[in-house]
């Protein structure tokens, strides 16, 4: 007995569309298996993960506020994965855009700076975002070089820079040694949406960006050039499309996003610079952009969706001593699931019993 | 000179891991395929490395669990990368990231417990020659071990009628396949070649480098072993220069930070990362006449019956 894919006449729109829906299903099966493992009820760790940041007020702004980065950098890296471009640094670029923006904020700290210094945090932040991005861009359209190695790589050095800036020249006088830069000034911080709440004024540029992603991709030729030069590489060289532009532009795009993710992460939530600030949201954000389909309104979906289990996981180890690391293991689960189901969309899954060969006698 | 021997031991310490590792992405990727989940397999090695070697309090019995624990891992990767034909990057990313929370885990057990690292080779007259004597004869056995696969690596490759299918399927599966070579079962089992290099090279780390687990310890190894192998040009021979060279890079930056050079600390801990970006940038840009990467690296196979 055998297992064997068979290609699909055409992909299958209705397994598109379910896929999904089946991964998280089968995900949450396996979880419940792995939670009986380590020996807590499952029926009460997937309460606590999936039903009860749901149940009040605060957690649900909560969810807002963690998705926000997420769908950000996950809609520039549906960008880059359309085109066939693989960055995996966003987290290195959303730490480029923070370091970037708070460099502002430090800067005018105690200053009578007026309003100019968020708008000229966010733009700052962009700009270094895509410069960083552009790094591996450029050596592999130059010189041919792994851009998944290179934006890997980078992501270490970011970190390592921002460790340098909070430890060394950044660091708050007033903060007891600790690395974190002082709190950022009225100006430099991203408003709230309510007052006394959680939610910030970054969940509305995140849904801003979907639309605008959305649009891009349904609506421009630009959107249709990524996709050809994606899903179809010789045909796009037929049409006249410039892949290498194209690689360029979307690692420009995706950097920019990830590092405006970055500087309305520590402007908004946080509040400072300190290391720490992104428990892997570009990393996750891979697991968002391929949760949604690369699709924008898919992965506004995807990243609530992941959104929840970070706030499930924080519930579920406060309530229940649930390690946090489970969180990053049902993410990682979780994305197998949904790169298999999405063979299914492609091929029909095949259980083939070989014939047993007769051998007929001669004569 | 004492200075010197204790570098080259350090050098030598440092590349091992590297080597061992890059060795099995190698035999991966000759065979066609892309595995980006080294450093998920490298890191839950090391934490099953760990706990083998503390519950039994053997050495040797960690290193198995590590290399155990690594190919379970390829296995992963093999069934939905082979079997369900998904993107192998998308997938090697996917096993990174399984595999960063599975050793958070596995190892949070363990987290703050020490080990006696494993026992260096002593011959009595011949590890007491100075300057050479420790480097070769004195070091632990994965060093010796990792000497050995890369030079059994070589001989498979390019000496062996199975190293010579292997080579076809990663060069044009579709020909192997039409000779009638099971090309998937051949790329499976080298992804559990590369996944049990790769465990055991995550287990070198707990059981030989620093005697203890810390979440997170292989620090982007399995990535710079990725690098590696790109830098080697897919070639076992330059596949040692680079990981000792990388090696070297790493120890020079640990000396240097100790001697104060009155650069921070944190720009040269950074070097290593940056060297590879450079170094992959200098030898894409050398090699602009034609790729020397296998011809079906990565490249999804379903084969037609």
């Amino acid at each position: 007995m055998q297992l064997v894919l068979e290609k699909r006449a055409e992909r299958s729109n209705t397994i598109a569309l379910v896929s999904p829906l089946i991964a998280i299903g089968l995900t949450i099966v396996t979880m419940t298996i792995l939670f009986a493992i380590l020996g807590k009820n499952p029926v009460l760790a997937l309460h606590a993960y999936f039903i009860a940041p749901l149940t009040d007020g605060y957690s649900l702004q909560e969810i807002a506020v963690k998705a926000t980065p997420l769908v950000m950098i996950a809609i520039g890296l549906s960008l880059c994965y359309l085109a066939n471009a693989w960055n995996i640094g966003a987290e290195g670029q959303f730490l480029i855009g923070a370091v970037a923006g708070s460099w502002i904020a430090v800067k005018t700290q105690g200053t009578d700076a007026g309003a100019w210094v968020l708008p000229a945090m966010l733009v700052l932040a962009a700009a270094a975002g895509a410069l960083y991005a552009l790094i591996p861009a450029i050596c592999k359209v130059k010189f041919g070089a792994s851009e998944i190695l290179t934006s890997l790589m980078l992501v270490y050095v970011a970190d390592l820079l921002m460790d340098y800036l909070v430890r060394g020249p950044w660091r708050d006088p007033k903060g007891f040694n600790f690395p974190t830069t002082a709190e950022f000034d009225p100006v430099a911080t991203v408003p709230l949406l309510i007052e006394g709440g959680r939610l910030h004024f970054g969940s509305i540029i995140a849904l801003l960006v979907v639309a605008a992603a959305a649009i891009l991709l349904g609506r421009t030729i630009k959107g249709f050039e990524i996709r050809v030069v994606g899903a179809a590489p010789r045909a796009a060289r037929f049409g006249g499309f410039n892949a290498n532009q194209l690689i360029i532009l979307t690692f420009a795009v995706s950097g920019a996003l990830a590092g405006l993710a970055g500087i309305i992460e520590v402007a908004g939530p946080v509040g400072h610079l300190q290391p720490g600030i992104s428990p892997g949201y570009g990393f996750t954000a891979i697991i968002v952009a391929f949760l949604g389909r690369l699709n924008p309104i898919g992965i506004l979906i995807a990243g609530l969706f992941l959104a929840l289990t970070f706030i499930g996981g924080e519930q579920a180890q406060i309530a229940m001593k649930i390690p946090l690391d489970v969180t990053k293991v049902f993410q990682g689960i979780l994305l197998f699931y949904v790169l298999a189901c999405d063979s299914l969309i492609l091929y029909r899954f095949k259980l083939v019993f070989p014939n047993r060969q007769v051998i007929r006698g001669a004569g | 000179m004492e200075l010197v021997e204790a570098i080259i031991l350090s050098v030598l310490a440092a590349s091992t891991p590297l080597l061992i590792a890059a060795t099995g992405e190698l035999v991966t990727e000759r065979s066609g395929v892309l595995n980006l989940g080294v450093e998920g397999m490298m890191i839950v090695g090391a934490a099953c490395g760990f706990g083998g070697a503390w519950l039994t309090g053997s050495i040797l019995i960690g290193a198995l669990f590590g290399i155990i624990a690594g190919v379970l891992m390829s296995l992963i990767f093999a069934l939905m990368a082979l079997g369900l034909a998904v993107n192998q990057v998308a997938t090697g990313l996917a096993l990174t990231i399984l595999g960063i929370g599975l050793s958070g885990l596995i190892g949070a057990g363990f987290v703050g417990e020490r080990l006696t690292p494993a026992a260096h080779l002593y011959i009595s007259g011949l590890t007491d020659i100075p300057l050479v004597g420790r480097v070769l004869f004195g070091e632990d056995a994965f060093v010796y071990f990792s000497i050995a696969l890369i030079v059994g690596v070589w001989w498979f490759l390019y000496r062996t009628r199975a190293g010579l299918i292997l080579r076809a399927c990663g060069d044009n599966h579709i020909s192997a396949h039409a000779l009638g070579y099971p090309v998937l079962r051949i790329r499976t089992l080298a992804v559990m070649f590369g996944g049990a290099c790769a465990g055991l090279a995550g287990a070198y780390l707990p059981l030989a480098y620093t005697p203890f687990f810390i979440p997170g310890m292989t620090a982007a190894r399995g990535w710079i072993a990725l690098a590696l192998v790109v830098f080697a040009s897919w070639r076992p021979g330059r596949l040692v220069v680079g990981a000792y060279l990388f090696g070297a890079v790493t120890i020079l930056q640990l000396h240097a930070q100790g001697w104060g050079v009155g650069i921070p600390s944190q720009f040269m801990s950074a070097l290593p990362y940056l060297a590879t970006v450079i170094v992959l940038v200098l030898l894409s840009r050398a090699r602009t006449g034609g790729s020397t990467a296998p011809a079906a690296l990565g490249i999804v196979f379903v084969p037609d019956r």
